[in-house]
């Protein structure tokens, strides 16, 4: 085993730990919302973690078709695999907090859609990577990462133009409405520790995907000498 | 001393586009199949919903976009498999041809199907539905052309993406309805409102024409790397 990666899991689950207890118990509660608002603390830095890893899924694949490097697109499937993980956790969340304080499960505002549209894509995505088969696979997911990033910009406009009839969300729970350096304390203890089990779960993945590619080469060797 | 023929773009396209035709007049393919399915989805629709005539002008630019883009599925998946027979594809990658032009092509013989359907789903809806447009109807064209043109660039480019794929028949509206949502949003926006004659539609028809340009230089700058990924 990596002694990197084990030093590296031991200080992410210390830090997850830590953060825990600064979300659970040592953050205030908040005076409107209550307990419920303690969602805020996994909601939040899942979504950063979630769009980080659709960026650096971007980043991978355009990598991928300058240099065709296998261990590009090895990042790409490891970035988009988490992405969706922590993508699915913020829409999950986003209505259990959102029913109890807003009253309803789902509003069309602009952050709600943009992210169930980005889910979308980058479920398309792996659904695309297990359906094609070979060597063509990575070329035709990085070129699908390229069009959904290009499509969140549109995506982001069409909402807000075309669906602002309906409510705005009124309580943000964080942003504009100024955290209590408590709460402050707490989210960046979590988005740092998130960010840190997003890195570790990528590594992982990246890890296995580039023992499998390793795998198939050797098999396509032996292969290739049994024939010879 | 003799040069090799170097076809150029314009005529690659042109006969690419004039064989699409052809084999589309005399085998009739796609555009039966496409016609019969948006005829059942535009019968189940009145089935399902019967609403008044300020109800109907409402939710119909909603309900015809979503019959479009069902039914243009089925040429779009047509379009490419084609391709398929002889080993037609094969023959084009390793010819000197430009591969813009091959899917230029396509994509405006495409467009000349979906948009044919679209000339006959229009009245079916209009029957249905009892249905009189209080806005301007020349404006419905532009903007059906500008919404059609979203539908089929993309959709002629995830095609030949899918045609690398188990199942390619199921695995086209995979991927191409999560990336044509923003532009099914601003077409039904702007159908609605030359429907309702309320709302305008200048907004609507900037976005799908400001979508239109920019994914049709994706797909140019792309094309090429799908085509010959292997």
């Amino acid at each position: 085993m990596n002694k990197k990666l084990v030093f590296f899991a031991l200080v992410t689950l210390g830090l997850l730990l830590y953060a825990l207890n600064q979300a659970l118990y040592v953050a205030p509660t908040e005076e409107t919302m209550g307990d419920i608002q303690r969602i805020f603390y996994y909601h939040v830095p899942s979504a950063f973690v979630a769009f980080a890893c659709f960026f650096a899924n971007l980043v991978a694949s355009l990598v991928y078709l300058k240099q065709r490097s296998s261990a590009a697109d090895a990042f790409a499937l490891a970035t988009a695999e988490v992405g969706v993980v922590f993508c699915t956790i913020v829409l999950i969340t986003g209505p259990l907090w959102a029913k109890p304080v807003w009253g309803i499960w789902w509003t069309w505002d602009a952050r709600l859609t943009s992210t169930l549209l980005l889910w979308l894509i980058y479920v398309s995505y792996l659904i695309l990577r297990r359906f094609s088969s070979g060597g063509q696979t990575p070329v035709l997911a990085a070129v699908l990462s390229v069009f959904g990033s290009v499509d969140v910009v549109f995506v982001y406009m069409s909402i807000r133009w075309f669906r602002t009839q309906h409510p705005q969300p009124v309580l943000g729970g964080g942003e504009g409405s100024g955290l209590h350096p408590a709460m402050a304390h707490a989210l960046l203890a979590n988005v740092v520790a998130f960010f840190a089990f997003g890195a570790l779960l990528v590594w992982l993945r990246y890890k296995l995907e580039r023992s499998r590619q390793q795998l198939d080469e050797l098999h396509a060797l032996a292969a290739e000498r049994g024939t010879n | 001393m003799p040069t090799a023929v170097h076809p150029t773009f314009i005529h690659t396209l042109l006969s690419n586009l004039w064989k699409d035709l052809c084999l589309e007049w005399r085998s009739k393919d796609a555009i039966n199949a496409m016609l019969f399915f948006a005829l059942l989805v535009a019968v189940i629709f009145s089935f399902a919903f019967e609403p008044t005539p300020e109800e109907a002008r409402q939710m119909v630019g909603g309900l015809v976009w979503v019959a479009v883009l069902f039914a243009s599925i089925v040429a779009l998946n047509q379009s490419w498999a084609r391709e398929l027979r002889n080993q037609a594809l094969d023959g084009y990658r390793v010819s000197r041809a430009s591969p813009n032009a091959l899917f230029l092509g396509k994509a405006i013989g495409n467009f000349i199907f979906v948009g044919a359907l679209e000339l006959v789903i229009a009245p079916l809806f209009i029957v249905f539905f009892n249905l009189r447009a209080l806005g301007s109807t020349a404006m419905l064209i532009v903007v059906f052309a500008a919404g059609t043109w979203a539908v089929v660039i993309n959709g002629t480019f995830f095609g030949a993406m899918s045609l690398r794929t188990r199942s390619r028949e199921l695995m086209l509206p995979l991927l191409l309805f999560p990336i044509s949502i923003p532009a099914v949003l601003a077409m039904v926006n702007a159908t609605t409102a030359v429907l309702t004659g309320e709302g305008g539609t200048r907004l609507p028809l900037d976005f799908l024409i400001v979508y239109d340009i920019v994914f049709t230089t994706v797909c140019f700058l792309l094309f090429e790397t799908v085509l010959h990924a292997e």
